[in-house]
């Protein structure tokens, strides 16, 4: 799919080398345009449909909502919320407040960087997890605490946090395997 | 008979889900026509997942960590055959659990007790009567006079008189008046804002309304935090409850009064609790706080009159209002009213949330609520009030935890996070932390904060780094009295606070590190070394076989050794050396 937006002389989709359905993002410019400070919310959206927000996809909002692209990039890389490239199907964020650090949230890192052979803020090579560092997820009690695509684990020690992995690498073979059958 | 389950992010952090899943299957295999109730967070995280049963007398069993396991033989004798199954029972109506003793239940009043998905659960226990009488009884100036005689003040921090901003709100000039409730609860180690929106959503609902009427605002925005998806479900199906029951809209409950809200997310910066910078980010903006005055109260949310108050602010209005000011005031210090939420973690044996009068001593949080330090070691200090907080240690004990008791030691009572530390927590090493955070966080506009944070920081991580200067405990005196003296917001003003109170009270600590290269927490990574006792050592291999980087060499049933040079000090032959040997130790 191409670029989806009215005017003839956009190019913003060939620009890209993968192919970006900006045309998913039609509905909430309609549901904004004109309303102001709305801006975050639209990106928010704009993340929840690609997982992150490709270049193109601001300069797209940028063009429907009448504001600068310039203006785009520096509230969004104002938000530690929004990223720049693409994570994968499952976003680990491992809480780095005050009572998860106590409670020894480097050794859960360790483990899992281990368990997934990359560093904090890294995606593996098969596209499966990304691993983020997040502020206090406020389930303190639990220390150490992390999220995965919005649910919390805990209290995690190194080998529980590999598992939780395992298990999900698991699920993801028995899926495939089902599919190829 | 009725069974309960708290399904706030602790409970399903803890696995919930699973039990909730396997009470709901075996009521069905068994035929049963039983309800199982959701609720929020009673508190209790350590012993989340948490199952009540809920007699038809009214008697209430309170089960923790549940598993499967447990969950089956809860419907096998107690449900089935009215046999409690002792040995799981954290608490019961007859012999209360220790923790909830001593608690007093205002704003958190309903968390785990209803369903905070059902409106009509909230009107069951008296929710919306206070909105009701502020309407059909009450002028905005006798609800606020009710507030003032409360002594309400704000929760999120600064701890100002939430009477008076309503009425600065309301006196001020201006067309359109805003409420914002501030949920975007940063403080790295609280969570009291988040059980509230998840456990009791209508509570801070009416809150907001009631200030909307009082304050003569028409609109209201909830800026909660995105790293809380539950408690913004709960909120949206909160909000449009209450549009169905004409609690909010247009012309409410007949009084001409007019008044609806909506949520915006966060999108993660702790500065944006700063109000003036929230209201920047409301308006789409970079998150940036500006010069105070104007006040939002003059010149907020698009210029106009705006009040800012913090979810547990709000939670508190309605019973205020219901019990009137004067029950609130009766409680807690001549200065600091009512009761205050405490979040219990870190090295506390009963983490948890926890509402007590304000003025209670803190030894009595800690060692009577929270029951001590985890493995019974030795409490050695208590952060308080996040970033912007301090350490308060062990000789200070007896304190009041009220606003101006705590700040005289250093410390702030800021959202009411305590986060406690024992003495395996290195205080250097706490400082470093969070200047990290407030170095990072550091929006950026204030010079002395932007690159007085990160200087501070760098120093701090060469004396954990075992490379501190002399000097390096006066440099970093100094550095601080420029940063709070030249920024313009809370965060900066605040940073140096968890600086100079771990070097006011454990200056000893810092002064290893520089001068002897020890960590005494034996925290510090380079400045330790792990080591194995030939003495109790009996070969067992088994953390020679765990070590992820192979730094442990022996013969089977001979002591073994570490490599010094290829030990990353990950502390993974500690964790795995069986406590019958307990060979591995630090030096
Ligand atoms: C850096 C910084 C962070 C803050 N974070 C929060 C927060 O997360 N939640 C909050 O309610 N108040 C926070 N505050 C305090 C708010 O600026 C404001 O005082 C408060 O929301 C007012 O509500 P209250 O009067 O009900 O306490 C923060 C202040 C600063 C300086
Ligand atoms: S500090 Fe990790 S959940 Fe709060």
């Amino acid at each position: 799919m191409g670029c989806c937006c009215s005017q003839g002389d956009c190019n913003v989709g060939q620009q890209s080398g993968d192919n970006i359905a900006l045309n998913l993002l039609d509905d909430v410019i309609a549901e904004y345009r004109g309303a102001a400070g709305s801006l975050i919310p639209v990106l928010q959206k704009a993340q929840d449909i690609y997982g992150y927000l490709p270049a193109e996809v601001i300069r797209y909002i940028g063009r429907q909502m009448d504001v600068k692209p310039a203006k785009i990039f520096g509230v969004a890389t104002f938000y530690a919320q929004f990223r720049f490239s693409p994570v994968g199907k499952y976003l680990i964020m491992l809480c780095q407040g005050t009572a998860c650090h106590v409670n020894g949230s480097e050794k859960i890192e360790t483990a899992l960087s281990e368990e997934l052979n990359i560093k904090m803020g890294e995606t593996t090579d098969d596209g499966l997890f990304t691993l983020n560092d997040a502020a206090c997820l406020g389930c303190c009690s639990l220390a150490p605490v992390m999220m995965i695509n919005g649910r919390a684990y805990g209290p995690l020690t190194p080998d529980k946090a590999r598992s939780i992995i395992k298990d999900i690498y698991a699920k993801e073979k028995e899926a495939k395997e089902g599919v190829e059958q | 008979m009725k069974l309960r389950i708290g399904l706030g992010s602790c409970g399903i952090a803890a696995g919930g889900l699973a039990v909730l899943d396997t009470l709901e299957s075996e009521i069905k295999n068994r035929g049963l026509d039983l309800e199982v109730m959701n609720t929020g967070c009673i508190g209790m995280c350590h012993n989340e997942p948490l199952v009540d049963v809920i007699e038809d007398d009214g008697r209430v069993f309170t089960y923790g960590m549940v598993t499967d396991k447990i969950a089956l033989q809860i419907m096998e004798d107690h449900v089935a055959g009215g046999n409690p199954v002792e040995e799981h029972l954290v608490s019961a109506t007859d012999k209360p659990a220790a923790f909830m003793d001593g608690q007093v239940r205002v704003a958190l009043r309903n968390c785990g007790v209803m369903d905070p998905e059902s409106i009509d659960e909230y009107i069951k226990q008296g929710g919306y009567e206070a909105l009701t009488k502020c309407l059909t009884q009450m002028t905005p100036e006798e609800v606020i006079e009710e507030v003032k005689i409360s002594g309400l003040r704000g929760r999120g921090g600064a701890g100002f008189p939430t009477w008076f901003k309503w009425n600065a709100t309301r006196q001020a000039k201006g067309d359109k008046k805003y409420i914002v409730c501030n949920a975007d609860e940063g403080d790295p180690g609280a969570f009291m804002d988040r059980s509230a929106l998840e456990g009791d959503p209508h509570g801070v609902l009416e809150g907001m309304i009631i200030a909307g009427y009082a304050a003569g605002a028409s609109d209201g925005a909830i800026y909660c935090r995105a790293e809380y998806p539950l408690a913004i479900r709960r909120l949206e199906i909160a909000i449009e409850q209450a549009r169905e029951r004409g609690m909010l809209g247009s012309d409410i409950m007949g009084s001409n009064f007019s008044f609806d809200m909506y949520i915006k997310q966060g999108a993660g910066a702790f500065v944006c609790g700063e109000e003036t910078a929230l209201i920047a980010s409301l308006e789409g903006e970079r998150g940036m706080p500006r010069l105070k005055p104007p006040f939002p109260s003059e010149s907020g949310y698009w210029g106009k009159p705006t009040n800012i108050n913090n979810v547990e602010t709000f939670a508190n209005i309605p019973w205020i209002i219901r019990e009137g000011g004067a029950a609130f005031g009766a409680m807690g210090t001549e200065k600091s009213k009512g009761t205050k939420v405490f979040a219990l973690a870190g090295k506390i044996k009963y983490g948890g949330l926890i509402e007590v009068p304000i003025g209670i001593p803190l030894r009595d949080v800690i060692y009577k609520v929270g029951g001590g330090i985890k493995g019974d070691r030795q409490f050695k200090a208590v952060q308080m009030g996040g970033p912007s907080g301090g350490c308060i240690p062990a000789g200070y004990l007896d304190t009041p935890v009220d606003y101006e008791s705590i700040m005289a030691l250093g410390a702030i009572m800021g959202s009411g996070g305590m986060v406690v530390m024992d003495e395996t927590t290195c205080m250097v090493d706490i400082a470093r932390y969070f200047l990290d955070f407030t170095q990072k966080e550091s929006c950026g506009k204030c010079v002395q904060c932007r690159i007085g944070t990160k200087r501070m920081l760098e120093v701090l991580e060469r004396i954990c780094e075992g490379q501190g200067k002399p000097g390096d405990i006066e440099l970093l005196e100094e550095l601080c009295v420029m940063v709070r003296e030249g920024s313009l917001c809370g965060l900066g003003q605040g940073a140096p606070n968890p600086i100079l109170t771990t070097i006011k009270y454990f200056r000893d600590e810092y002064e290893a590190h520089i001068h002897d290269h020890k960590c005494p927490a034996k925290q510090c990574k380079a400045l330790i070394e792990y080591k194995i006792d030939k003495d109790k050592c009996t070969g067992c291999t088994i953390c020679a076989k765990k070590c992820p980087v192979n730094a442990i060499s022996g013969d089977k049933r001979q002591p073994h050794v570490i490599d010094e040079a290829l030990c990353t000090r990950c502390g993974t032959c500690i964790d795995v050396c069986p406590t019958k040997f307990s060979a591995v130790y630090i030096d």
